[in-house]
């Protein structure tokens, strides 16, 4: 008999456990071969059997030492729930059980880091809100299919009517400057996630979706870089114009990006400077030297190590610097043509943040990017994912109000992620977010899962940071990013944009609208009378 | 649902025709009020043109705050009319004691155009506050050669209180638009009735407003003016007054404002730039549901408007001496039934129709 070790680790410790059928198994191997954490292995074991091998019963007791699959008790080999090795299982004879008894945040002697989700704050303010003033009687219903819909919103910044340098001239309004330049965009942004987090492949998919949606859907989406560059022959092409380009604090691939600009055929989309994150407020972006590969090394310009960005700007002092500075610097970079937006994690300061911006007297901010909690991320602490960060709901509604107050809704655009389509129905949140005064979203996350990424918000997977994603998408594993076809991937992509395209008209038909309801929180009643009260609109019951 | 309307003629008309004009199309409203705003005024105001005339409804004691309120001002009182209302029986009419048309001379150092409208208005604004806090009456108007007159009740007896009917010379003009209904869809208040008026535009709508909130929040910090909202219809008001008279750009731009072109239409157009930037920077004056305007600018000129779906009708039709703008032809056949129909104007939905003094009609499409 084996004496009992507590302290060592077993399987039943870890947060997923395998369920193996020994005697489906055919020891094919596929399992074992497709497990990217190592967490599964083929072991003998000696078994105690009773045949019969003969034509009629003739049981003998034999013992015998036959291979199994068994799992890897070991914390850094801990099985993720991947499920890929049950996909690859032809006699359906493995899978992954949650563990709910499992040890884990007990048995790491360090901090844990991971990508993917908050797996502690994934509520749904948006569930309990319901599009609930629908046009009957006196103000019609549109017809979904057959109105034709004005869905676009703008990127730069506007100024307001009083600002406008018009002059007139024979009954005819004329132009005697130019104004700030505003993009009229698709209302769902491809979030930021660079190549580095993103596999090559998965990247490309999501560009190849975005360019897809332009010039074959007649959909305007456009596609923010993420920190980390772009490959030189797409900067150099005319489908930069349906990119963000992203600076973060590390201003990885700045430096290619600069080199390209004189050969730029075209202006990109706008520029989006990366202040925060969601899913890990306070953090700068983090690269862990298992992702960064040769290539990442080039488009970047760095050695092979642990990519930790900062978490401010170098020489950052205050929204007020950062308007002057970055925001003016990126703007004469581009010869002030391109609309620079900021992006920031929610937090309870954003409207303090929004507010500066709107005051500044250059009028340079394009756009206030918010990002909430329910983000996802390539590598953080998990403490930061799963404890810090704020809700994006009630953000985006306290900025758009705040901007009532100074009746300056509109002038800085807002745009609201973290968590949107985290049930898969981003149209429906895109919905509820621009009713509260949102002018469109970013999404990144959804974006993934069309990849066929598994994670979930309930500990699935979200193994983003190892370099080790099973489905090919945040990994920079020659071998392993094969398993992603960047065709389908980008198919699916274009098809759920479709989708959200028709579901958006869907719901703007009942209310009675052709072009966006910004701000039309009358449209919107709440289940929930905190949240109600909360957003200011009707509670109903 | 409303009916609109309004009358605008080379010579002076009556309330009555005003009446005659909408009282056809009754089905369509619901006889709950009557609202008329006369301006280029003959009969008894004939005389103080120049003057301003306040147009309100009050207690007793709301006409002694008024009176208070106007001399403290320096306002000096130049004429008054005040209905001696026939107060037969069985009349389907929410009387308020008194109700005060009344000119005044300007105060002294009030001579230029600018700060006699600002004065004017915040007189007004000034006299709501008083009236509401104590709850002691309406002030509708108070502007030179502009009358307003708002009730609640049936439209035949609320004229029969006010011998609209006699037709016997008081009240007259070139200009009235007018409107048979108290807006149903909110509270019943006074002041929710159109035609709603703000230094010299005056406008009634026929429609949802289905961006009331979004025009309603943005309104509320672009002028001192902007209040109120009883009504989803003030936006138009507001907006009206706001593109023409603050931003002083051109009629068409009011159009370009409130239903702007698709943005595929914006990017074939030579004046994308500024239709762009427009749409952009007034995004929320937009109105998105199904409306009509009639509205009465300044100089007396009227024009006319409707959604960008058209959702709502809205008929033009006259002769050389009146044109009447209309919800429904039944009205304008009732006032003018010898015009030459064919040249009735149906506008469509990216048109607007202007009718100036001289009576001549230009339409353009947006
Ligand atoms: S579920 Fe994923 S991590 Fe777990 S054993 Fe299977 S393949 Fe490996
Ligand atoms: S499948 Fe890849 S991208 Fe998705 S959670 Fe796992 S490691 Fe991250």
């Amino acid at each position: 008999m084996e004496t009992v070790k507590v302290q060592d680790i077993a399987a039943n410790d870890l947060p997923w456990q395998i369920e193996y059928h020994a005697e489906r198994c055919t020891m094919c191997g596929s399992c074992v071969a497709s497990c990217t954490f190592k967490a599964i292995k083929v072991e003998v074991q000696r078994k105690s059997m009773t045949i019969s091998q003969a034509n009629q019963p003739e049981p003998v007791h034999v013992q015998q030492a036959i291979p199994v699959i068994k799992q890897v008790a070991d914390i850094n080999n801990a099985c993720r729930g991947c499920g890929m090795c049950e996909r690859v299982c032809p006699n359906n004879a493995i899978r992954a059980v949650r563990n709910l008894d499992n040890r884990r945040n007990l048995l790491f002697n360090r901090p844990i880091k991971r990508g993917g989700r908050t797996n502690l704050n994934a509520q749904r303010t948006l569930d309990k809100i319901i599009v609930g003033r629908i046009s009957q009687m006196t103000d019609p219903s549109l017809d979904s299919i057959r109105h034709t819909f004005d869905i676009r919103s703008p990127l730069g910044r506007v100024l307001s009517a009083k600002e406008l340098p018009f002059r007139m001239e024979n009954g005819k309004l004329v132009a005697t400057k130019s104004t700030p330049p505003v993009r009229w965009i698709y209302p769902l942004i491809f979030s930021d996630m660079s190549i580095g987090a993103l596999s090559t492949r998965a990247w490309e998919a999501v560009a190849m979706a975005a360019a897809y949606l332009n010039e074959h859907c007649g959909l305007p989406v456009r596609m923010s870089s993420g920190e980390g560059g772009m490959p030189v022959p797409l900067m150099e092409s005319d489908y930069l114009k349906y990119f963000i380009i992203q600076i973060a604090s590390g201003h990885f691939g700045w430096n290619r990006i600069i080199k390209a600009m004189p050969r730029m055929k075209v202006d990109p989309a706008g520029v989006l400077i990366k202040i925060g994150q969601g899913a890990k407020p306070g953090d700068g972006g983090l690269l862990q030297a298992e992702k960064v590969a040769p290539h990442i090394q080039a488009l970047r310009g760095v050695p092979k190590a642990t990519l930790a960005s900062p978490p401010n700007h170098q020489g950052l002092y205050s929204i007020e610097e950062s308007v002057q500075k970055m925001h003016l610097s990126l703007n004469a970079a581009f010869g002030f043509r391109v609309p620079v937006a900021i992006k920031c994690a929610a937090s309870s300061t954003s409207v303090s943040v929004y507010n500066n911006l709107l005051r500044d007297p250059y009028k340079i901010c394009g756009g206030f990017f918010i990002d909430g909690i329910q983000g996802g991320t390539g590598a953080a602490n998990e403490i930061s994912l799963d404890h810090t960060g704020h809700p994006v709901v009630s953000k985006i509604r306290d900025c758009y109000l705040a901007a009532v107050d100074q009746g300056a809704q509109g002038q800085i655009p807002l745009y609201g992620g973290g968590g949107i389509g985290l049930t898969g129905n981003a149209a429906a949140d895109a919905f509820k977010m621009i009713c509260l005064g949102a002018n469109g979203v970013f999404c990144g996350k959804i974006l993934i899962q069309l990849l066929g990424c598994v994670g979930n918000e309930n500990g699935r997977c979200n193994a983003c940071n190892t370099g080790k994603c099973p489905t090919g998408i945040c990994t920079q594993n020659p071998r392993l990013v094969k398993r992603l076809d960047v065709d389908k991937g980008a198919q699916r992509i274009v098809d759920y944009v479709l989708a959200f395209d028709a579901e958006l008209r869907k719901l703007m038909a009942p209310i009675g609208n052709s072009s966006l309801p910004v701000g039309r929180s009358d449209a919107l009643v709440s289940t929930d009378k905190a949240i109600a009260d909360k957003l200011g609109i009707q509670y109903v019951c | 649902m409303c009916r609109i309307g309004a009358v605008k003629s080379k010579k002076f008309v009556y309330p009555s025709t005003a009446l005659r004009l909408m009282l056809p199309q009754q089905e369509g409203h619901d006889n709950s009020g009557f609202a008329m705003v006369m301006q280029d005024l003959g009969g008894v105001f004939a005389l103080y043109k120049d003057k301003p005339l306040l147009s309100m409804a009050c207690t007793k004691q709301g006409a002694r705050l008024v009176e208070d309120y106007m001399s403290a001002k320096n306002f000096v009182k130049m004429a008054e009319w005040l209905p001696v209302p026939n107060k037969k029986k069985d009349l389907d009419i929410q009387t308020m004691p008194y109700y005060i048309f009344r000119n005044y001379d300007y105060p002294e150092h009030y001579d230029d155009a600018e700060s006699r409208e600002n004065l004017l208005l915040d007189t007004r604004l000034a006299l709501r506050k008083i009236l509401t806090e104590s709850n002691q009456g309406y002030v509708y108007s108070f502007w030179p050669d502009v009358l307003t007159l708002k009730e609640i009740g049936d439209p035949r007896d609320i004229a029969t209180y006010f011998r609209l009917w006699d037709d016997n010379g008081t009240l007259l003009a070139k200009n009235i638009i007018v409107q048979c209904r108290q807006n149903t869809n909110y509270k019943i208040v006074r002041y929710a009735a159109h035609p709603f008026f703000l230094q010299g535009y005056t406008l009634c709508a026929n429609g949802e407003n289905t961006f009331y909130t979004k025009n309603k929040e943005f309104q509320k910090n672009l002028h001192r003016g902007y209040i109120g909202f009883e009504s989803d219809s003030q936006n138009f008001l507001y907006t009206l007054h706001y593109v023409l008279h603050e931003l002083k750009w051109s009629i068409p731009y009011y159009k370009h404002v409130i239903t702007p072109l698709p943005f595929a239409e914006i990017a074939e157009r030579p004046d994308r730039e500024i239709l762009l930037s427009i749409r952009q920077s007034l995004a929320h004056l937009e109105i998105n549901g199904p409306n009509t305007i009639i509205a009465g600018l300044p100089d007396g000129r009227m024009m006319t408007c409707c959604d960008s779906k058209k959702l709502r009708p809205v008929v033009v039709g006259g002769d050389e001496t009146t044109i009447a703008i209309s919800s429904e032809v039944c009205g304008i056949n009732e006032i003018l039934p010898d015009r030459n129909f064919e040249r009735d104007i149906y506008p469509n939905e990216r048109e607007v129709v202007v009718i100036d003094n001289d009576l001549e009609v230009t339409r353009w499409k947006q």
